[in-house]
């Protein structure tokens, strides 16, 4: 579940802000969140992983205030726009990385499990800049679960993909969000994209949410 | 199409380079490759050459070793007053060197040098040859690093908190990694600098044969008692060993 009760945020050399942004999205729901580019998305995103610092309110996840936490303790899978691969680190361990970090020993069962899963068995020993937009894509999704993340963001997932590759990855998306029941918010520019998969749709703009 | 302009800078690139080229080769036609061997075959060269890589590899490191974590906060982290600190950090580059070498010898004669001189001393020692090259090989090491950083994103970094990592282990498995290229780099520039420093050494750690002689001070040794041969050899050297250094430098990709 993920709660945001009137938090505000504003650039350095006030550009742009976000002003008192209030929503809820129930536990194991999938939330999609529309909205003109640079109406502050990704800003929101990145507030509720902790990679920005809010001006006022506070954020809530799985019934915990974490508003104060640092991103490593909230437990949210983030998957960027570009989806930040590491660039010289190959597949497999950018998989172990959330098992490498935490120091357990115990995971190498959910990683295999997450390969076979999104069937990237093939692609282990390769680095980033030889996957194509599809593979990358499934190679973050693994990393992201593999550190059992409660909730997951989805920064415009689908946009840099073709057709035949977005149709695959919504599916995808779907059956990831209803296996490992997350509660998921995925923001995007897209109504189809809201439409397809959104079981909780909502429209930013200007800085303010609301229902689609 | 000829195109007038382009003409023209490239005939101003080509005379720059040839006028460098002619100051190497009227240097290297000097004297004979014979008089080349037979200076550096003399014992106080070998001993200034292999003292040169000796201190030239301790103070890259050392300057590395600064240069990697300021590089990163400078380029990740932004925080009052940074303008000045970014300033600061270019000191060494813009102070004549032979001011370098007084400010050094002063230090040294403070109370808190003279407390460090008593554990560790670098006034005329070995020592000192390194610090005198580390003050200004850091700036340029710390130059480069910051330029690397910068040209890496963040986001890869910032996944690795949401997975788990904590500030240092993002650094260390994701920065770092990432910025192994211009690690080499660093250290190389800082390297090929520290091989060049001439005035702070003289200043602070001396010029005495076969103690804290280095290639900078045989050239002017050997200048200034006349003996052009062996400066002119030393000085092939010295050009040989940068034109190397640049070459490793441009393999890892990083511009200088």
């Amino acid at each position: 579940m993920i709660t945001l009760e009137a938090i505000s945020w504003t650039a350095p050399g006030a550009a742009f802000q976000l002003q008192e942004v209030s929503l809820e999205i129930p536990a194991h729901t999938y939330a999609v969140l529309m909205g003109t580019t640079g109406c502050g998305k990704t800003t929101l995103l990145e507030l509720i992983c902790g990679l920005r610092q809010l001006t006022a309110g506070k954020i809530w996840l799985e019934g915990q205030d974490v508003t104060r936490w640092e991103p490593w303790r909230r437990g949210i899978g983030y998957l960027p726009q570009d989806l930040a691969l590491f660039p010289e680190t190959r597949v497999g361990d950018q998989i172990r990385f959330p098992l490498k970090v935490r120091g357990q020993t115990d995971g190498e069962d959910l990683v295999q499990e997450l390969v076979a899963e999104l069937g990237i068995g093939h692609l282990l020993d390769r680095f980033p800049e030889a996957l194509s937009g599809g593979e990358k894509q499934r190679v973050a999704l693994a990393r992201a679960l593999a550190a059992r993340p409660h909730v997951l963001l989805l920064d415009e997932p689908l946009s840099a993909l073709d057709e035949t590759t977005r149709r695959s990855a919504t599916e995808l998306l779907r059956t990831l969000q209803e296996r490992h029941r997350l509660t998921v918010l995925h923001v995007t520019h897209s109504s189809a994209e809201a439409f397809t998969l959104g079981q909780l749709r909502l429209r930013m703009d200007q800085g303010r949410v609301g229902p689609a | 199409m000829r195109r007038p302009f382009w003409i023209f800078l490239i005939l101003i690139t080509a005379g720059y380079l040839a006028f460098w080229f002619l100051l190497i080769a009227a240097t290297a036609g000097f004297s004979t490759p014979q008089a080349w061997l037979q200076t550096l075959v003399k014992p106080e060269i070998r001993y200034a050459a292999g003292l040169s890589v000796l201190t030239c590899t301790a103070a890259a490191a050392l300057a590395l070793l600064f240069a990697v974590p300021i590089g990163y906060l400078m380029a990740r982290r932004d925080f009052p007053g940074k303008t000045w600190v970014d300033a600061a950090l270019d000191i060494p580059i813009v102070l004549p060197p032979m001011v370098v070498g007084i400010c050094l010898l002063i230090f040294f004669q403070t109370s808190l040098g003279r407390r460090i001189e008593a554990m560790l001393p670098f006034t005329y020692t070995i020592a000192g040859v390194v610090l005198a090259q580390f003050v200004v090989a850091a700036a340029f090491a710390i130059r480069t690093m910051r330029g690397t950083f910068d040209h890496l994103s963040p986001r890869p970094e910032q996944v690795a908190l949401t997975l788990g990592a904590t500030d240092f282990q993002a650094f260390r498995h994701v920065a770092l990694r990432t910025a192994r290229r211009g690690m080499v780099a660093a250290f190389c520039i800082s390297w090929a600098r520290s091989l060049g420093e001439f005035g702070p050494i003289l200043v602070f750690a001396g010029a005495t044969r076969m103690k804290t002689e280095v290639l900078p001070t045989t050239v002017w040794l050997e200048l200034s008692v006349g003996n052009l041969d062996s400066a002119v050899a030393v000085s092939l050297a010295m050009i040989a060993l940068a034109i190397l250094v640049l070459a490793l430098v441009r393999t890892t990709g990083e511009r200088v």
